[in-house]
Formats: C-alpha cells, structure tokens, sequence
C-alpha cells in the first residue's frame, strides 16, 4: 500500500448537529473503503464534542453535541468550525482503513421452518433451491456498514441471479437470526423486528451480543461475512449452546 | 427503597439523556423525548441532568410508594393526584412511604417526566439507562413498564436528603413541598397548531421548489401511528424529488424524510441509525422539545428558520437554564 491519502469529498450540513462527509454517489468497494477509512481515522482522533461517527455507503456523518463543539472551540458556529476541521484534515488522513478486517463465519440452516421463502426465492430467480443456496453461500460478502438496528450489517454484493423483490406486506416479526433476501441485498436480522425481506434461512449466531464488560459484540465495517450451510440438527446443536 | 407500578399507562419508559457513541454498530441513540422537561425534573430534585427519569406518555401511571422519596413532574400537564391531594408540577415533592399516585391524561401535550432524587437503579447498557423499546435492552428490563413491575430507587446522597428534609418537610402528613416551582413558561410547548422551526435538509436543493413552499406553508396532522421512532404527518404530500432514492447514510433526530408517497416523516428519539430517504429539513434544536410534546392527532405547521438562529435560540434558553439550576442551588444552601 502507498502513502496515498483521502481525495477531496462533499462536506455538507446534516441539520445543526451532524456534518456529511461524501465521498460518491454510488455503492462501490473503493468509495466504501475512504468513508471507513475516514471513519476510523475520526474514531481515533475524535475532534472536540464528537459523540458518533457513522460510516455509510459512500459517506460518513460526523455528530457532535452542539454544545460542547463550540465550547471546546470557543465558536458560535460549531458546524462551520467542523466542516471546516474536516476539511483540512483530509488531507492527511490515509484512503486505507486502519481496522484490520475479520472474516466472520455465519452458519445457517436454509429452508424448511428456518427459512420459509427459500422456494419462493428459488421460483422467482428459476433456479433450485439448491442452487439458490450455492449461490447465497459462495461469496465473501464485505460488510459495508451497520445500521437498521444492532448489529445490523449493509453487505455487499449479493449474486445479480438471486435478486428477488421484497414481500409485498412486510412480516410484522422475524425471528433473530433470519437471513434474508430484499432486492438487490442479504443480510442478517440480529434480533426480532418488523421486515419485508425474502427469509431463506436463520442462523443459531446471536450478530448482537453485549460482552461480560459491557462490551458490544458484533461485525463491524469492513469486516466479511461467509455463510456456512448447516443442517437443522446442528442448528439445534449450536443454538443450544449459545447464551 | 421501591416503587410499584399498580397500573403502567399507556407507554412508561425510563429514559435519560440517550446512548450516543455506538451509531455505528447500528445501535440507536434513544432517551428522552422532551431533554429540557427531563433536565428540569432532574434539576428539581438535585439529581445530575444525566440521571434516568419515568418518561410518560399522554395516559400517567399509578404508582404506589413503598419508600420516602423526592420527586419533580414536568413536561405535558397532566392531572396527579397523591393520596387525595393534588401533586404540584415544576417542584420538587416529598412523597411518603405508603402513598399512591395516579396521574391521568394531559390537555395540552404529550410526554412527561417523573423524577425521583438519587435515580432508578437499574443496570447502565453502553453507558445509558434509556430503554431501547425495538432491541429490548436498557431501562427497566428492556420494556415499557408493566402492572406489578418493582422499581428500584438508589439513595439520595446524604448532604441532598439533609437538605431536602430541611426545605420541604412543612406537614407531618401528605406531601410536601415548597411554596415556589419552576416557571410553567419553561413548558416549549403552549398552543395548537404548534409551529415548529426547520432548517434546510441536507437535500433540500434538490426538491422542487413547489415542494419546498409547501413544507412551510401547509398545515400538517401527526397521524395516530407516530411513535418515538417517527412522526408520520398527513395533510399535505409533497411533490416528490426527481430521483426519489438516496444512498442509505446516517439520520438525525427531527430530519423531515420524504418517501415517495410524499407524506413526510420525521425522525424522532428512537430513530434507526441510518436512513435512506431524502431529507428536505431538519427540526431545528431548539424546537425538538416542542415536537416531541405534539401528540398523534395534534397539527404542526413549519417555519424555516437559519441555523445560526437556531444556535442563539439554544444557547439564550441553555442560559435560561443554567440561571433556573443556580436558583435552586441557591435554595438549597439556606
């Protein structure tokens, strides 16, 4: 890797207390990698009052606490005062993320109970069910952000055969750990919620867990994701273990 | 040291200043709606602004008193009454051991804050004690509250119930409290229809400007869905953005969002972290308190305001606020 450091973005105002920081327009690898690149820089040189930096697609958004912002800068004007900063720290900060990527193993137990669309899924992409399985299971996925809810995981990309439209009346509750297809994405819901997404399958793994210090566990930016097949019976056999 | 919840209201949820620093992991800010009405109750009863509080939401509890305590009302007006008595707002109250009270539906308003001197004990998650009503964690188990539900109350410090005690105990019997409150014009939220001041979204410029009028010049109904997740308004559906999809990044509280039926929402404390709609406004700072108090049913109407208007309205009411702590400190020396 060279010494290359992030290119110039739109800096934009997220009402009083937010800044954007774009990078593009689009959902690629390359502008994914300068926003998390730029998100774990702002991690580990938080500028004054910064309470959260939130990676996306091809941005980041930077909040901080109004108050505190002008205060340590001694501005009326913190979200001028942050543009600013930003701005000129650009150019310093390196376009590679610092975060050494994971590569996460998902195991899941597609079809039948755990994932009641999967024949739908194989109908609509005219392809067995099998098939839909191999294709769902071949790719290590990047994991773009997080957002949704805990844990929650943007991933990238999903197999252009498997694109299927998301339900037309969206599930009042999904099971934790339901794995989905809605569109062109696939993911995990790490908890029950509300969702439209094609279930083909669910996975024993709880993606959000909170660790004995208090700790949040789940996947993080740039991190990867495999799904891993498994049978129903060690399904059973890996959800009983887990807490 | 307890309180029982012999009836929970419509939605009771203790919550405090929110959970900010783990948006990225998709965790949600949350805590109180109304943060001045929540301050003010901390305030009133010499707890830090950072302390959980009973947030109520436009039907109170019945909550019976198994201990001495110290607590504040504020936010939405709502009927109270303790033992036969009236519960006074805006002031801080002993409530003895023994005594129920049952607080009712507000005129004017939506969400009020109960709190109790030395804090609910319940266990802080990333640092918060808000719950988190869609993960389920945080506040009390994770949850509204329910009938029979036990709170848990952690102690005054001592130097607090000692001058607590000298201030307020006045009857043997009943509550007590001081002949003085905090000013009802502290209250943000008076009239209906609310206006409520925006700024300029981050898409903004890419509405049409018949939209853009339109934000400000319709009256809007906040539909009976509307939660602490989001305001749905009715009324007026905006005419929608060429291109009507944006990448999914972070939200805000009070964005105005414009899906593509055109009717926006906007979103509030128990927003997801990431969004993917347009966002044509943003609620102004200095009236999110009064959002969060319109209730489902209530109209709002939309100014534009700048941000740097927003910012010196916020820093003259922070002012404001810091005067009404130092009176209090004030008291509680004599």
């Amino acid at each position: 890797m060279t010494n290359e450091t992030l290119p110039g973005a739109n800096i934009v105002a997220m009402g009083e207390s937010a800044v954007v920081v774009e990078f593009g327009r689009t959902v690629n690898r390359e502008t994914n990698a300068r926003a998390r690149a730029l998100g774990d820089y702002l991690r580990a040189n938080p500028l004054p009052g910064v309470t959260d930096v939130v990676p996306a697609y091809a941005a980041v958004t930077v909040h901080f606490d109004t108050r505190e912002t002008a205060g340590l800068l001694r501005v009326d004007n913190p979200l001028e005062a942050m543009k600013a900063a930003i701005e000129a720290l650009l150019p310093r900060v390196p376009a590679v993320p610092r975060r050494k990527p994971r590569v996460l193993e998902i195991p899941v137990c597609y079809g039948g109970e755990h994932g009641p669309d999967l024949e739908r899924v194989a109908a609509h992409c005219r392809l067995p069910a099998e098939e839909v399985v191999a294709r769902h299971c071949a790719p290590l996925y990047d994991v773009y952000f997080l957002g949704f809810v805990p844990g929650f995981g943007y991933l990238g990309t999903l197999d252009r055969r498997l694109h299927t439209p998301r339900l037309d009346t969206p599930r009042k509750r999904i099971p934790a750990g339901s794995v989905g297809i809605g569109g062109e994405q696939t993911g995990v819901y790490p908890m029950e919620s509300p969702g439209g997404w094609n279930l083909i399958g669910r996975t024993p793994r709880r993606l959000f867990r909170l660790d004995a210090d208090g700790a949040p566990n789940v996947m993080d930016a740039g991190d990867q994701v495999r799904f891993v097949p498994v049978p129903a019976a060690e399904y059973d056999r890996l959800k009983a273990t887990q807490r | 040291m307890s309180i029982v919840v012999v009836r929970p209201g419509l939605l009771t949820t203790l919550q405090d200043l929110g959970r900010p620093g783990h948006q990225h992991l998709g965790v949600p800010v949350n805590g109180a709606m109304d943060q001045i009405s929540h301050r003010l109750a901390n305030m009133l009863v010499g707890n830090d602004e950072s302390e959980a509080t009973l947030e109520l939401t436009l039907n109170g509890p019945t909550l019976e008193f198994r201990t001495d305590a110290v607590i504040a009302l504020c936010g939405a007006a709502m009927p109270s009454d303790g033992g036969g008595e009236e519960v006074p707002w805006w002031r801080p109250v002993r409530v003895p051991a023994g005594t129920t009270i049952t607080i009712g539906r507000p005129e004017i308003g939506c969400r009020a804050y109960l709190a109790v001197a030395g804090g609910f004990d319940v266990p802080a998650v990333l640092g918060s004690r808000a719950t988190a009503l869609t993960g389920g964690y945080g506040g009390f188990r994770g949850r509204a509250l329910k009938k029979g539900d036990v709170l848990a109350l952690r102690s005054p410090q001592e130097a607090q119930t000692v001058r607590w005690v000298r201030l307020l105990v006045r009857h043997h019997r009943g509550l007590a409290y001081p002949n003085w409150s905090v000013s009802r014009a502290r209250m943000p939220y008076r009239v209906q229809p609310q206006t409520v001041r925006v700024v300029p979204g981050r898409h903004w410029q890419t509405f049409p400007v018949a939209a853009r009028e339109q934000l400000t010049r319709a009256l809007y109904r906040v539909a009976l869905d509307s939660n602490r997740m989001g305001y749905r308004l009715e009324g007026a559906p905006l005419e929608a953005r060429r291109g009507s999809d944006v990448l999914s990044e972070a939200v805000v509280m009070g964005a105005v969002q414009i899906p593509s039926g055109g009717d926006p929402i906007v979103l509030m404390a128990d927003r997801q972290t990431t969004g993917g709609y347009p966002v044509i406004a943003v609620v102004a700072g200095i009236d999110l308190p009064v959002m969060a108090q319109i209730a489902p049913g209530e109209d709002v109407q939309f100014r534009m305001t700048t941000i740097e208007e927003s910012y010196e309205a916020a820093a003259e009411r922070e002012h404001q606020l810091g005067r009404v702590k130092q009176a209090l400190d004030a008291r509680l020396q004599h």
